[in-house]
């Protein structure tokens, strides 16, 4: 008896402890991201920054736009064969641009720049911290929060909207060659359905504003992640996996939280 | 104002985890001078020179440099006192992203507003002090080890700090590099009038270029003096390390129980099981 009620309150304390973890590493990514995201860059700021847009931003732009693509396509030919049973296929191009501009677009963007962008970032940081580049800027008397990690966030924060825009156009235009060129909707109404219903505010800026919270979740996750890795290989590998698990189910969970509020009338 | 000791190390306490790792350790490092800390591995002779840097801080006790406590600056204080020391890693620690010429122009770029052409004037001198001018082109991948470390101490010495300190400067050489290490080390503070503090435990070299040792084990500090009065010092803890005995006060043996129960008593156990 003794020994089973000291076995709960072990896992009480267990639990507890895992707690106060999970409090402590919130308040550490906070001052964190207010210790390397505020302030004015410098000149040399700015060519940081502009570098990790490259790598950041140019670089998973062939992924975004070719799964934009195939996503418009796959949605207009899925869209296709429901609304034709209720010979409403007019309204195609309305369904694909709403469902992309309101969800597709900022969900799917996010989920791919996780894992395109911010499992490098992770591993990047993390690869610099294990070799003590980080530390050895540190003693040269540079701030890496300034030199390293504010560029990549930065570059992240403003890529990520930037790829969505790109996703959504691109996911019409799928939209329009397999509804239009291939299944022969009239091109008429797909696009005047379209800028009928899609509303600049409530569509296209509710989507905007999803992409960039999930622009800085996804960033902010990831950046943290590897400045706060045990620096060994195990823990890069873990570290990086955990950027693509947390990002993936912050975007994913926050997309649900956006969604009720902006459009399930609350 | 010049017999004020440079670095002062004051009842320093610092545990990792549930392990201590120093208990009071006392240490002055005087100006001008190399100064080796040495002790077994695993004695937290890293952890030393990261006190001393500022990027930890201890339980308790203080550490002064220049009559200034390191862990009660503000970060940008440190920083400023940082630029006044270098640090060579281990491992060089070179910027993977940079090739050698940058890494050793880093430093000048963010401290200074010295025009392109002086920068690279010093640079140049500075990687002909280490003897690779002719290597500048090169990435951090294609060095050697002893190279990467060599470049790594242009870097240390770019903006002629104070005071450097060398984490393990001498481990993985090959005896060659090794030979210009020692060399570079001794000519560099000789040249520059630094204050050095080398964390070894190759004792050979370290003796050849030290004017002061502090010898570390069990979280303090066991011995000190010059390399001549530790060599004939009769503490078994101290000879033990200074001659390289395996066995003595540090144990050769991981503790374990006796390896009369640890073979047998696993095969009675399966007798009886």
């Amino acid at each position: 008896m003794q020994s089973k009620f000291s076995h709960y309150t072990a896992r009480v304390t267990r639990l507890g402890r895992k707690g106060c973890d999970v409090v402590e590493a919130l308040g550490r990514a906070t001052v964190f991201l207010a210790q390397s995201a505020v302030g004015v860059p410098s000149r040399e700021g700015w060519s940081l920054w502009l570098r990790q847009m490259h790598f950041v931003g140019v670089l998973s732009l062939a992924i975004v736009l070719v799964s934009g693509l195939f996503i418009g396509m796959v949605l207009a030919l899925q869209g296709y064969t429901i609304l034709v049973d209720f010979g409403a296929e007019q309204a195609l191009g309305q369904m694909v641009a709403l469902s992309l501009l309101r969800e597709l677009a900022p969900v799917v963007a996010a989920l791919l720049f996780a894992g395109r962008a911010g499992s490098a970032l992770t591993a990047e940081i993390g690869l610099m911290k294990a070799t003590e580049q980080l530390t050895s800027m540190e003693m040269i008397g540079v701030d890496p929060l300034r030199r390293v990690v504010a560029p990549r966030l930065w570059a992240g924060f403003v890529a990520l909207p930037i790829l969505t825009v790109g996703f959504s156009v691109v996911g019409i235009w799928g939209g329009y060659l397999v509804g239009v060129e291939w299944l022969g909707v009239f091109e008429g109404s797909y696009w005047s359905n379209m800028q009928a219903s899609v509303s600049f505010i409530d569509d296209i800026g509710n989507g905007m504003i999803k992409s960039v919270v999930f622009a800085l979740v996804v960033t902010w996750i990831a950046v943290f992640q590897g400045y706060d890795l045990v620096p060994t290989s195990e823990g890069i590998s873990r570290a990086t996996t955990r950027t693509v698990v947390y990002s993936s189910l912050a975007v994913l969970g926050l997309d649900f939280v956006l969604t009720a509020v902006m459009f399930g009338g609350l | 104002m010049t017999d004020v000791p440079f670095i002062q190390v004051e009842d320093v306490y610092f545990s990792r985890g549930d392990s201590d790792i120093f208990r009071g350790v006392n240490m002055t490092i005087p100006r001008g001078k190399v100064t080796a800390i040495m002790g077994p591995s695993g004695t937290g002779k890293t952890t030393l020179l990261k006190l001393i840097g500022g990027q930890l801080t201890p339980d308790r006790g203080r550490i002064l440099i220049d009559g200034q406590d390191v862990h009660r600056l503000s970060r940008k204080a440190l920083f400023t006192l940082r630029k006044r020391m270098g640090m060579l890693f281990q491992s060089g620690a070179l910027f993977s992203d940079l090739d050698v010429f940058e890494n050793v122009a880093f430093p000048l770029r963010v401290h200074t507003d010295l025009p392109d052409t002086m920068i690279r004037d010093l640079v140049l001198l500075k990687l002909q002090a280490v003897g690779l001018r002719g290597a500048r082109h090169l990435t951090p991948a294609e060095l050697s080890g002893g190279m990467a470390r060599r470049v790594a101490l242009a870097r240390a010495v770019a903006l002629d700090p104070e005071l450097i300190l060398y984490d393990e400067p001498f481990v993985g050489q090959d005896p060659i590099s090794m030979g210009v290490l020692v060399q570079l080390i001794k000519r560099l503070n000789q040249a520059l009038s630094l204050t050095s503090v080398v964390v070894s435990h190759d004792i050979k070299e370290t003796l050849s270029i030290a004017d002061y040792l502090y010898l570390i084990a069990d979280g303090q500090v066991v011995a000190h003096g010059t390399p001549s009065s530790l060599e004939v010092n009769q503490d078994p803890r101290v000879s033990q390390f200074m001659h390289g005995e395996p066995d003595g006060p540090v144990p050769f043996h991981y503790p374990a129980e006796t390896l009369y129960r640890d073979i047998l008593g696993h095969d009675l156990a399966i007798k009886a099981g």
